[in-house]
């Protein structure tokens, strides 16, 4: 057996591996837990790169666990798309863990560091699981891992009612993952069998039955629950407020997008394009959902007046582009959609660690306490004004690609009412975050002295100003995420993705 | 009609336990009556793979004789996992419920929003004097 042919597995397994041994060495010395954290994870996102670089040039690659070979084994399969969101969230992860060291020592008690760094390690092993395998119930198993971590993560707030908003997420999130394993069992009762290449295989001969709409059914609306689509997105605002700062970063940069994509690879590898426009208005009911779901967020993004309720709607808002831009079903907007899963990932998770840093330092986190900011912590308010720009889609950041590929893609599929929805929406975001850059550097009291400056710790504001450069950058140099995002949405269109 | 009910009792049950279980996680305002209800939900669930397994005059799938029907081991299995998954979900439901039941000494929904609201008004009055 050659190790090179093992390195995919490893992106899952190393850090699976590396849960139970986090807290014995943590007991050994309290520093030693974040730096086998940052292994683990570090190792996971250099494996992953170099797996996007394999399949970049010698196409997909599975990987059978056990040595089992499919359908009766469980396979990991990477081809473009998954290997792309692979790639966005253990970077997500890499810089979390960097940010983790100075915030978790501020938030969480010292003798609990330890098992966060367990269950914060455990979180994205769910992710990197649900992204990686090839196998429909598998995919059930990491969905549950990576909530069953989500809940004690958000529990970790230093809050009382966190633990409230824990319990409220958890019981949405079992009716979720409920619904999800019953709309599997029904497509399993229609085809006998459980891999996702099996089943995309088999499903187009029982196309008509009503279990496999029954099935396709539960799971988009356990996975709709998953992504905190408008009207399911209920448990969304107070898991993001009350949890630690780096837990709401990591979660709202990939957490909903891990849903994005599985729901994108059940829309389009396992059910075929031909059953979404034929078989049940499903794609026209999402376009809808999606567009009242951008307007909403972004509407009570404005009214709000704590920092991370405000992002947190405004997460409501952009999920719905990417649910939109799958339901749009042609190659363009698909694109788009996967870009915005890097970008989205990028803006969000740089926003909730600006909001960290305040916190850090001021201990706030009104949005009214962010006055003077761009003089106070002048990195942080520049990272966030970044930050904002990109979510808006000014050009020349991260945002406006995605939002191009999404307009272009509505003309060129004749969805012309979507188009005053985005820039509609792009308005809406521009008046909440204008507010706030409004504050940081423009508004000042009058009774008030000479503001000090009291910038936030080096590792707070490193990895912070690194996702900002990666804003612009990937803004600028749009080529390399475009020419994956085009590829992956072409191969999932075409229906040509296991091949 | 008749067969239609008789025909497939067990889709019939699976459902209503469902219908039974969902109906409590939504309408019960005490916590664990929150969890049991979730439970109940899930066991519907469980029910419905199992019974799917079943094969006309199959016995247990253990390979005593080969020539003998078996029934599909594979639901089974799957459902062991999710099993699994349940226990691990009431488990942190449970000790999230006696960790909310120490900070607010209820575990009547209604109960701690209302004492949450009280604290948060409490606390914005004491910032602003």
């Amino acid at each position: 057996m050659n190790f090179v042919e093992h390195l995919h597995v490893l992106i899952v397994a190393i850090p699976l591996l590396a849960v139970p041994i986090i807290p014995l060495v943590g007991r050994l010395r309290l520093d030693f837990s974040w730096y086998f954290t940052f292994l683990a994870l570090s190792l996971s996102f250099f494996m992953s790169l170099n797996l996007l670089m394999n399949v970049w040039g010698s196409g997909p690659v599975s990987y059978f666990l056990g040595g089992w070979r499919p359908p009766w084994g469980i396979e990991f399969h990477f081809d473009l798309l998954n290997s792309f969101v692979m790639v966005v969230t253990t970077f997500i992860a890499f810089v979390s863990v960097i940010y983790a060291k100075q915030s978790v020592a501020n938030e969480i008690s010292y003798d609990k560091i330890p098992a966060f760094y367990a269950v914060f390690v455990l979180f994205f092993v769910g992710l990197f699981g649900m992204i990686a395998t090839g196998d429909i119930f598998n995919l059930y198993v990491f969905l549950e891992i990576t909530s069953l971590a989500g809940y004690a993560l958000i529990a970790a707030g230093k809050r009382r009612y966190a633990k409230m908003a824990s319990f409220n997420y958890l019981i949405l999130g079992t009716i979720a993952a409920t619904f999800i394993v019953l709309g599997i069992g029904y497509l399993y009762m229609a085809t006998g069998t459980l891999n996702m290449k099996d089943l995309a295989e088999r499903l187009p001969e029982v196309y008509e039955s009503r279990v496999v709409f029954t099935g396709l059914a539960f799971i988009i609306v356990g996975l709709l629950i998953k992504m905190a689509v408008f009207p399911l997105h209920l448990w969304l605002p107070d898991a993001y407020k009350y949890s630690p700062s780096v837990v709401s970063a990591a979660m709202a940069a990939t957490s909903t997008k891990v849903a994005a994509y599985v729901m994108m690879r059940i829309l389009f590898s396992i059910f075929k394009i031909e059953f979404n426009v034929i078989g049940i208005p499903i794609t026209e009911l999402f376009i809808y959902i999606s567009s009242i779901g951008i307007i909403v967020g972004s509407v009570l993004a404005i009214s709000q007046t704590n920092i991370k309720l405000m992002l947190a709607y405004s997460s409501i808002g952009q999920i719905g582009y990417i649910v939109l831009a799958a339901a749009m079903m042609n190659p363009v907007a698909l694109s788009g959609g996967i870009i915005h899963i890097l970008n989205h990932a990028l803006m969000k998770g740089g926003l909730f660690f600006v909001v960290g840093a305040v916190a850090y330092k001021l201990g706030t986190e009104k949005i009214s306490d962010f006055r003077g900011l761009g003089k106070r912590m002048p990195l942080s308010a520049f990272a966030f004004t970044i930050f904002s720009m990109s979510i808006v889609g000014v050009p020349l950041t991260v945002g406006f690609v995605s939002k191009w590929y999404l307009v272009t893609g509505a003309v060129a599929s004749a969805h012309w009412y979507v188009i005053p929805v985005i820039l509609l929406s792009s308005l809406l975001t521009a008046i909440y975050f204008g507010r706030i850059i409004n504050l940081m550097y423009f508004s000042k009291k009058p009774d008030e002295g000479e503001i000090i400056r009291n910038e936030a710790p080096f590792g707070l504001v490193a990895p912070t100003l690194a996702v900002a450069g990666l804003c612009i950058f990937f803004g600028i140099a749009a080529s390399v995420p475009i020419e994956i995002a085009a590829k992956a949405a072409d191969a999932l269109i075409g229906g040509g993705l296991w091949k | 009609m008749i067969e239609f009910i008789a025909g497939k009792y067990n889709f019939w049950i699976a459902i209503i336990l469902m219908m039974i279980g969902f109906y409590g996680v939504i309408a019960k305002g005490n916590l664990v009556k929150k969890i049991i209800s979730m439970n109940i939900f899930q066991t519907a669930v469980f029910l419905f793979y199992i019974s799917i397994a079943v094969v006309d005059g199959g016995t247990a799938p253990v390979l005593w004789d080969k020539n003998v029907p078996f029934d599909n081991p594979l639901p089974h299995v799957l459902i062991l996992t999710a099993i699994v998954v349940s226990v691990a979900t009431t488990a942190v439901a449970l000790a999230l419920i006696i960790r909310i039941y120490k900070d607010y000494g209820t575990i009547e929904e209604d109960h701690i929003r209302e004492i949450h609201t009280k604290r948060v008004t409490e606390a914005r009055k004491n910032e602003l004097c």
